[in-house]
């Protein structure tokens, strides 16, 4: 099952070879002068070899502290995990010693960023940078680790790599930057690259560049690929399955063509109007009213109600599914599609 | 980086031109008569007053007396003072004072404030690092003046660990006056660092390096230490030429005899030549360190580049 096509029912937990990564009720809190903040409240995926995951929501949403909780890169504190489990290869990396968390990270599950200027050190050369990944998890001495950076270099198409193999991040473009991130990353050949939002500073051109690399390597080696991202676009191309996340819940999961054909939740609805669309030119954009919720006090019951235009409030509501007070679980709402919303059934139209 | 360096250090010409003629200027200036002041309180006889005014030049007006001075100096001749002694003489026997002291003091500086720095700013809010803070606000807020004598007091003369006079018992001698003049750089190298590591360990690659599965050490060291205390090399380089021009108030308490001694006495005898040629070789430190720095900051941060 590791590369899903529309066909393919979306199964958690069971892959052709079970899944490489299997995030499960995953909690973070922060703790700030302004009281708790809960950006992740109990967030489960899995990821199988080959497979694409993207993780979708807006800013706020949790999906990138989620993807930092997994690589254990969150600053704690004030980050907390207050629950779940991070299941890699059979092992809770959660309860793991420290040092076994270091070791998967780099060979076992690897992150690139957003923004790569800021995200490689400026003082210290491209090839010196990717070659710390073979010297600090294998001891490979500093003239085989540069030789390897460079073959790295040419793997990510970047081009005249020898000569570039000792200048520093300032002297690159940025699709070249982000392209010296991806080789760090797969240095290792890693099984799962957490990709949080790796285009999204990049222009348009360079970003499906940068995107095709990945794919391509992704084929290449088998790894299972996280895309986190705000990027519709990017998601349809590119992902096999998608988890859509809102106020720090995934609240809508299948593949890529399920979820965008036909939502079941009304937030991924929203979405889904808000795209603007060649064929609806000159038409108006829909965007979804209201703001996304304050994660220091998230709305009772469904966290999306006070924006949702399906919600049913007082005697529309069924016994138990009352959209303020009763919080809608993720439930499996037809084969291969999970959503968290009283009236998914009435939003799919099943 | 060759060229642009060449160019810095034949920017110092004019500098020193400039800076030699205001200081001589300054010196003119200045009311009284050296000549007079020299003899005390026994007036010195008409013929040799006349006399000594001729052979320094004296009567000249200030635009001659000056060029003459470049004469000589072009002749490798500094002058020398009222009572014969060559400026150059002065200025071997003091500098070797001085520069102890700023070895021991830079050292002390850099050292003591560095560590506290990174310790405080790799725990920020810890207690050891609200004890920096506290203890850095009371330093810088101290007058060097005050400092000076409560630590000769405390520790030269009621518990006895240093001297407290005099430059007798070679390097030990400096530990106490450095320490003093260190101080204020203390404080300051010490909150630089602490600033300056704090901000670095939230930045995005510090991240990146826990990332990238990099061991504790390596992340603190390579990746947050290195970049983190480029601005404080800096500055301890520049510190280096500010404090070659001698320390009037630290050299003064402790009685060493050191330029800012040196420079105190002459400027009390109105000694030109002594002044001119002590404070030029002070700007000259002070513009050579600060070269020394930029350089250096271009050689630890690659993205600066001088053309």
């Amino acid at each position: 099952m590791s590369t899903a096509s529309a066909s393919v029912p979306y199964a958690p937990g069971r892959g052709g070879s079970g899944p490489v990564l299997e995030v499960q009720d995953l909690r973070v809190q922060f703790r700030t002068d302004s009281g708790l903040v809960n950006a992740v409240n109990g967030v489960s995926y899995t990821v199988s070899e080959g497979e694409t995951v993207a993780i979708l929501g807006e800013s706020g949403s949790g999906k990138s502290v989620s993807a930092q909780a997994i690589m254990g890169i969150l600053d704690m504190p004030p980050a907390e995990i207050t629950s779940g489990r991070i299941m890699f290869e059979g092992r809770d990396l959660l309860t793991a010693p420290a040092e076994e968390q270091r070791k998967v990270r780099g060979p076992g599950i690897s992150m690139i960023f957003q923004d790569a200027l800021s995200s490689l050190n400026p003082v210290y050369s491209v090839g010196f940078q990717i070659g710390e990944m073979f010297r600090a998890h294998r001891g490979t001495s500093r003239k085989e680790a540069k030789k390897l950076a460079v073959e790295l270099m040419d793997r990510v198409r970047i081009p005249a790599a020898a000569q570039r193999v000792n200048d520093y991040p300032h002297q690159f473009s940025g699709g070249m930057r982000q392209r010296v991130m991806i080789a760090m990353a797969i240095a290792l050949d890693p099984r799962i690259l957490i990709a949080d939002e790796p285009t999204t500073a990049l222009d348009v051109t360079v970003q499906a560049q940068v995107m095709d690399l990945l794919k391509d390597l992704q084929r290449d080696t088998g790894m299972g690929l996280v895309l986190i991202t705000h990027d519709l676009g990017v998601v349809n191309e590119v992902a096999d399955n998608v988890a859509v996340m809102y106020a720090g819940r995934i609240v809508e999961r299948g593949t890529v063509d399920d979820v965008f054909g036909n939502p079941a939740h009304p937030y991924t609805e929203g979405l889904m109007a808000s795209i603007p669309m060649l064929e609806a030119k000159g038409g108006r954009l829909q965007p979804i009213g209201g703001q996304p919720p304050n994660l220091s006090s998230i709305p009772s019951g469904c966290p999306f109600h006070p924006r949702c235009p399906k919600r049913r409030l007082g005697a529309d509501a069924l016994p138990g599914r009352h959209c303020a007070e009763d919080v809608p679980p993720l439930r499996l709402v037809v084969p291969g599609r999970e959503a968290a919303c009283h009236y998914s059934e009435e939003v799919l139209g099943v | 980086m060759g060229r642009y360096v060449a160019r810095r250090l034949l920017l110092t010409i004019p500098v020193l031109f400039g800076a030699s003629f205001l200081i001589f200027a300054m010196v003119y200036a200045l009311p009284g008569d050296p000549i007079r002041a020299l003899g005390g309180d026994r007036p010195l006889a008409p013929a040799v007053v006349a006399q000594l005014k001729e052979q320094y030049n004296l009567n000249d007006p200030l635009g001659v007396q000056y060029l003459k001075y470049l004469g000589n100096l072009a002749q490798g001749d500094f002058g020398t003072d009222f009572r014969g002694r060559p400026v150059l003489e002065t200025i071997s026997q003091r500098l070797p004072i001085t520069i102890k002291l700023t070895v021991v003091a830079i050292a002390i500086e850099a050292v003591i404030g560095i560590i506290a720095g990174v310790l405080a700013g790799i725990r920020r809010n810890s207690f050891f690092d609200n004890v920096v803070l506290v203890s850095t606000t009371l330093v810088v807020s101290i007058p060097i003046l005050v400092l000076a004598f409560v630590a000769q007091f405390v520790f030269g003369l009621k518990l006895g660990l240093f001297p407290i006079s005099g430059a007798q018992e070679g390097w030990y001698s400096f530990i106490l006056p450095g320490l003093v003049l260190a101080s204020g750089s203390l404080a300051y190298v010490a909150r630089l660092t602490r600033t300056s590591v704090a901000e670095n360990m939230r930045a995005d690659y510090v991240r990146t390096a826990r990332a990238k599965g990099l061991p504790n050490r390596t992340v603190v060291v390579r990746h947050t230490l290195r970049n983190s205390l480029i601005p404080v090399i800096t500055f301890v380089g520049a510190d280096i030429g500010t404090l070659l021009g001698g320390a009037i108030v630290t050299e003064s308490v402790f009685n060493l005899p050191g330029i800012g001694r040196a420079i105190f006495d002459a400027v009390r005898a109105q000694e030109g030549a002594v002044v001119v040629g002590i404070v030029t070789l002070m700007v000259f430190f002070f513009i050579f360190f600060n070269l020394v720095v930029d350089v250096l900051y271009a050689v630890l941060d690659p993205r600066i580049r001088y053309e």
